[in-house]
């Protein structure tokens, strides 16, 4: 497969992440788990790499979350950047299956198929990634990040898995225009 | 966002520097800080964070609601060690040394303080040079800069526009937030988390697409003016690197390589002071 | 300076996008000689946007299709030279000076071809000096975009363009976005430039008025993908091919025309300033004193009261500073001022988006300072400038009721109210289409519905008609007149367009740094030439043909005009 990165991913991939770092703040706070939070960016980073493919979504995930970190935390978790870049590039791998920009990710398949990528990369990143990293850089506790790892996977399969296929979903279904209207009286 | 830290025009030594120095140095020190566990190395990063930090002429008040919030997620997080892992600090250092019971199956060992104060040092390694980095470097050379160590010139730029935009973006999030809750949408903790979820997307849906037409009208007029049709660009903003520079960067790579001779000459990535 | 070569040569030109079943551009046949400035009118749909695309060759490269026929520019091709070999050629300028201001800084922006082109970095240095100096850019080279007016960055797009030593510059809609005084000096700056620089001029713009503040070569007229028209401005201003083709004319001329006149070349009505008037002189006199006018006032209580409201965003500047005013039921206000002075901070006061230091507003008599951005938004509507910063939904009647939902209203209710919105607003047939398949005009009455159904009683909109052309504008604008009398709404409107004021508002607030400095009908605030400068606003043309006809109330001349020009729509 050959990586297309031309001036339109150049803009995409900076201009969604400045759209991924602006909602950095942005969260759901979920009331069952104290100070845990649904990440709403997470489905903009998971839109982005389904229109425009593992490259920006990768570097969405990458420069986002350590532009994000910094600006706003004062520090980098570099064994949480690396998992984000994994969930976009993870998604962006099948962008060309969901053809969301010919309008063509209006069905039960593809929306079934773009959750069970989600779903893995999610699981790579979260489950396994970040805890790895986590124990191999901070020598913290297996169980406590597997536990956060798990917590993170969960926040973020299920921000992804509603809000950004609604998004991707009907981003489908605007530029793909639609035929057949007719006015009713 | 009055909390965001960022960048602030000054004539200290700091802000002389080019941005890929500051770059280089950046990476290193955060590439150290990530593989060493030495306390005697910790200590010393951070007395030459505090330093750096103290020549940059960062002013308290920049930084101090960023900070503040670190802290309490850091004792959040070492807390949290504890609970799940009370004795993590004896398996590293191979011994323990009972201080107090506390209940049940949980007792304080010097091993355990003595870890937990090394993940809290090293977490703050970090944040000194994060702090510097951001206020004294001009987001105008940071492109450059990445371009300077290798990185391809598109992805370089890529973050130019990121940084160019995050203000408009911002801007545009606070007006259709605004508009939005005057229609009887709001973004508050209350009612169902799927209510919550739609709400949000009532906000985000409106600023994703005029993201994307953005993404249109950025993307022609930046092919207009001949961006991407050569190999390599020059950067009007590249500063020269000067001797001031090239020491830094030599006293980067140079620190890097000793304090990794130190940290692994034992096989070992932890300072053990209890054997 | 004009030589016998052209420097752009369309012969029999077609184009067709390969998502159309038309073809955009008919057989296009057009030369334009080095030197020349002209000026591309029409209105959207008209193809003059395809015409400039081909020029910088974003058509056929960028935006596919068949293209057939020949374009030379600059004896090249732009389809064999592309998008990059064309940019050293024809520079540019975009409508959206946001867009086209990519880099952090002015100083970076304007280096922004350089960098692309490999200049090493002295020469950059040299050339941007040299650009912001002949721009008055020097003083801003290190600011960002978010620091600069309309103005100013629309000059950092045209250096950016000149920096490359283009032959050819390419202005599309330069006027779209900026305030009339802002637009004016465009115009002569471009005129300057052009002189100085011994450059082509190609200028595509709907503001005709506006862009013949100074003369123009020629103006190339299209409609449905053909050109309609290529004559000098003064022949082109006796015709009636402009309104024919949806394109409005200069107020002075349709004044001079509905006084019965008939206009001929050699009187030079390309400007009014200039422009010899002595044959019409009587005509205009007797038009004057026959129009019927009727004072209307209208005696109803007051919706808004605002009194001496301060706000500031910070230590640094009074953002509104000790602003009063009033508004009765029923009447639709315009509030004007340039870019920055305090217009929309004074409507997000309104809405609650913001508090005030000090000063209060009352609603039908009470204080509102208690009430949450929501409860306000059940009396005070708010339209955003975009529709598409507004609409959240994919389907029209969901995007609607998305107010009405959330407040939790019985579902009942919400259809009929919802249903009967949709018929007012003209949108009850596409009812169950989704928001996608509207055009720009469809969508803005989308979002001006989405507010209606909460039965707001007073109705704030922010520039509802920015960057729409005339047939636009008065489709939007005809709907806005025809809601007010289907239901009883008071409006108040944020704009810069000086002919909205005049052909629809009752009274005009006009804002400058934060102060009200004029409250009073539109026709007295745009023959007011103190406040017409110090709010950056453009004195109507009919100030200037009343002035010369020798009439000496201009105002009541510029109301007599508009009354009789709404009479007849």
């Amino acid at each position: 497969m050959k990586l297309k990165f031309g001036i339109k991913e150049v803009v995409a991939l900076g201009i969604g992440t400045a759209l991924f770092v602006v909602l950095t703040t942005v969260q759901i706070p979920l009331v069952i788990v104290p100070n845990t939070a649904l990440q709403p960016r997470m489905a903009i980073l998971a839109f982005f790499a389904a229109v425009f493919g593992p490259l920006v979504g990768a570097g969405i995930g990458l420069i986002g979350h350590i532009l994000g970190d910094a600006i706003f935390y004062g520090s980098v978790w570099w064994s949480w950047v690396f998992p984000e870049l994994i969930v976009g590039a993870g998604i962006g791998a099948l962008a060309k299956k969901f053809a969301v920009k010919e309008g063509k990710f209006n069905n039960v398949k593809n929306i079934i198929v773009f959750n069970i990528t989600q779903i893995v990369a999610n699981a790579i990143a979260w489950i396994l990634v970040a805890p790895v990293l986590d124990i191999l850089i901070y020598s913290e506790p297996a169980n406590k990040v597997f536990a956060q790892g798990m917590f993170a996977f969960l926040g973020n399969f299920i921000i992804i898995g509603i809000l950004g296929t609604l998004l991707i979903l009907v981003y489908s279904k605007v530029v793909g225009g639609s035929n057949n209207l007719e006015a009713e009286e | 966002m009055s909390n965001m830290i960022s960048y602030e025009q000054k004539n200290t030594p700091i802000h002389k520097l080019s941005g890929l120095t500051k770059l280089v140095f950046f990476i290193l020190w955060c590439l150290t800080s990530a593989l060493t566990f030495d306390t005697r190395i910790l200590i010393l990063m951070i007395i030459i964070g505090v330093v750096i930090y103290w020549i940059a002429d960062v002013k308290w008040k920049q930084v101090s609601g960023v900070f503040w919030a670190i802290m309490f997620f850091m004792v959040i997080n070492l807390v949290c060690i504890f609970f799940f892992s009370p004795y993590e600090g004896c398996k590293i250092y191979d011994s323990r040394t009972d201080i107090l019971h506390l209940f049940g199956n949980y007792t304080l060992t010097k091993q355990q303080l003595f870890y937990e104060f090394n993940v809290f040092i090293k977490y703050f390694t970090v944040i000194p040079s994060v702090f510097i980095f951001l206020v004294t470097t001009d987001p105008s050379e940071l492109a450059s800069s990445l371009n300077g160590i290798g990185v391809p010139y598109s992805i370089s730029y890529a973050l130019e526009i990121t940084l160019r935009y995050i203000p408009d973006i911002q801007d545009e999030y606070h007006k259709i937030k605004n508009a939005q809750e005057a229609r009887g949408i709001e973004m508050s903790s209350k009612g169902r988390l799927f209510d919550r979820i739609k709400n949000t997307a009532a906000i985000i849906f409106p600023l994703l697409f005029s993201t994307m037409e953005r993404i249109d009208v950025v993307s022609n007029a930046m092919e207009l003016r001949g961006f991407g049709k050569k190999k390599k660009r020059t950067w009007y903003s590249q500063r020269p690197l000067v001797a001031a520079d090239k020491a830094v960067i030599v006293f980067s790579v140079a620190f890097f390589a000793i304090t990794m001779i130190i940290t692994y000459m034992d096989g070992n990535r932890f300072y053990n002071p209890f054997l | 300076m004009v030589t016998d070569t052209p420097i752009i040569e369309f012969s029999d030109v077609s184009f067709k996008y390969h998502a159309q079943k038309e073809p955009t551009l008919k057989n296009i046949n057009l030369k334009i000689y080095p030197g020349e400035k002209i000026l591309i009118a029409g209105q959207s749909g008209s193809g003059k946007s395809t015409l400039a695309h081909c020029l910088n060759a974003l058509i056929p490269c960028s935006f596919t299709g068949d293209m057939s026929g020949t374009l030379r520019v600059c004896g090249k091709e732009p389809a064999k030279l592309g998008v990059f070999g064309m940019s050293q050629k024809v520079g540019t300028v975009l409508q959206d000076t946001d867009g086209q201001f990519i880099a952090l800084t002015v100083a970076e922006d304007l280096a922004f071809a350089l960098e692309n082109d490999e200049v090493p970095r002295d020469e950059m240095i040299a050339k941007v000096a040299e650009v912001s100096d002949k721009l008055e850019l020097t003083n801003f080279l290190g600011s960002a975009p978010g620091a600069l007016s309309g103005g100013q960055k629309q000059r950092v797009s045209l250096g950016g363009v000149m920096a490359c030593d283009v032959k050819i510059l390419l202005f599309d809609e330069p006027l779209a976005n900026l305030d009339p005084a802002t637009g004016k000096r465009t115009i002569s700056l471009i005129d300057d430039i052009m002189h100085d620089e011994d450059m082509t001029v190609v200028i595509i713009e709907h503001r005709l008025e506006d862009v013949l503040y100074k003369d123009v070569d020629r103006v190339v007229l299209m409609d449905g993908g053909r050109i309609v028209a290529d004559m000098h401005p003064d022949e082109l201003l006796c015709s009636d091919l402009l309104v024919d083709n949806g394109i409005r004319e200069p107020l002075y001329i349709s004044a001079l025309k509905a006084a019965g006149v008939k206009i001929s070349p050699d009187t030079h009505p390309q400007h009014i300033e200039t422009m010899d008037i002595s044959p019409y002189k009587d005509a205009v006199h007797s038009w004057y004193h026959e129009a019927k006018f009727e004072h209307v006032g209208r005696e109803t209580e007051n919706l808004l009261e605002v009194k001496n409201l301060k706000y500031r965003y910070d230590e640094s500047r009074q953002v509104i500073d000790d602003v009063s005013f009033e508004i009765k039921k029923g009447e639709l206000v315009s509030l004007v001022g340039k870019n920055g002075a305090g217009k929309s901070t004074l409507a997000s006061l309104i809405c609650g988006f913001n508090k005030q230091d000090e000063g209060t507003i009352l609603f039908a008599g009470e204080d509102i300072a208690d009430l949450s951005i929501a409860q306000r938004g059940e009396k005070i509507g708010y339209v955003m400038q975009s529709p598409n910063q507004m609409i959240s939904k994919p389907m029209i009647f969901d995007e609607v009721s998305l107010g009405l939902v959330t407040r939790g209203v019985p579902e009942a209710e919400i259809k009929e109210r919802v249903n009967e919105i949709l018929k007012i607003c003209g949108l009850y047939p596409f009812r169950n289409w989704p928001v996608s398949a509207l055009s720009f005009g469809q969508k803005k009455r989308v979002s001006i519905a989405s507010i209606l159904v909460m039965k707001p009683e007073l109705l704030i909109l922010d520039e509802p008609t920015a960057g729409q052309d005339y047939k636009h504008y008065t489709e939007i604008m005809e709907f806005i007149r025809d809601i007010r009398r289907q239901m009883p709404i008071t409006i108040v409107m944020i704009t810069h367009d000086m002919h909205l004021m005049l052909e629809y508002t009752d009274r005009t607030l006009v804002l400058t740094d934060g102060k009200l400095i004029m409250n009073a009908t539109p026709a007295e605030v745009l023959t007011d030439n103190k406040v017409c400068d110090k709010a950056y606003l453009k004195r109507t043309s009919l100030y200037d043909l009343a002035m010369k006809c020798g009439i000496e109330d201009a105002s009541e001349f510029a109301a007599r005009f508009i009354e009789d020009e709404r009479r007849r729509k």
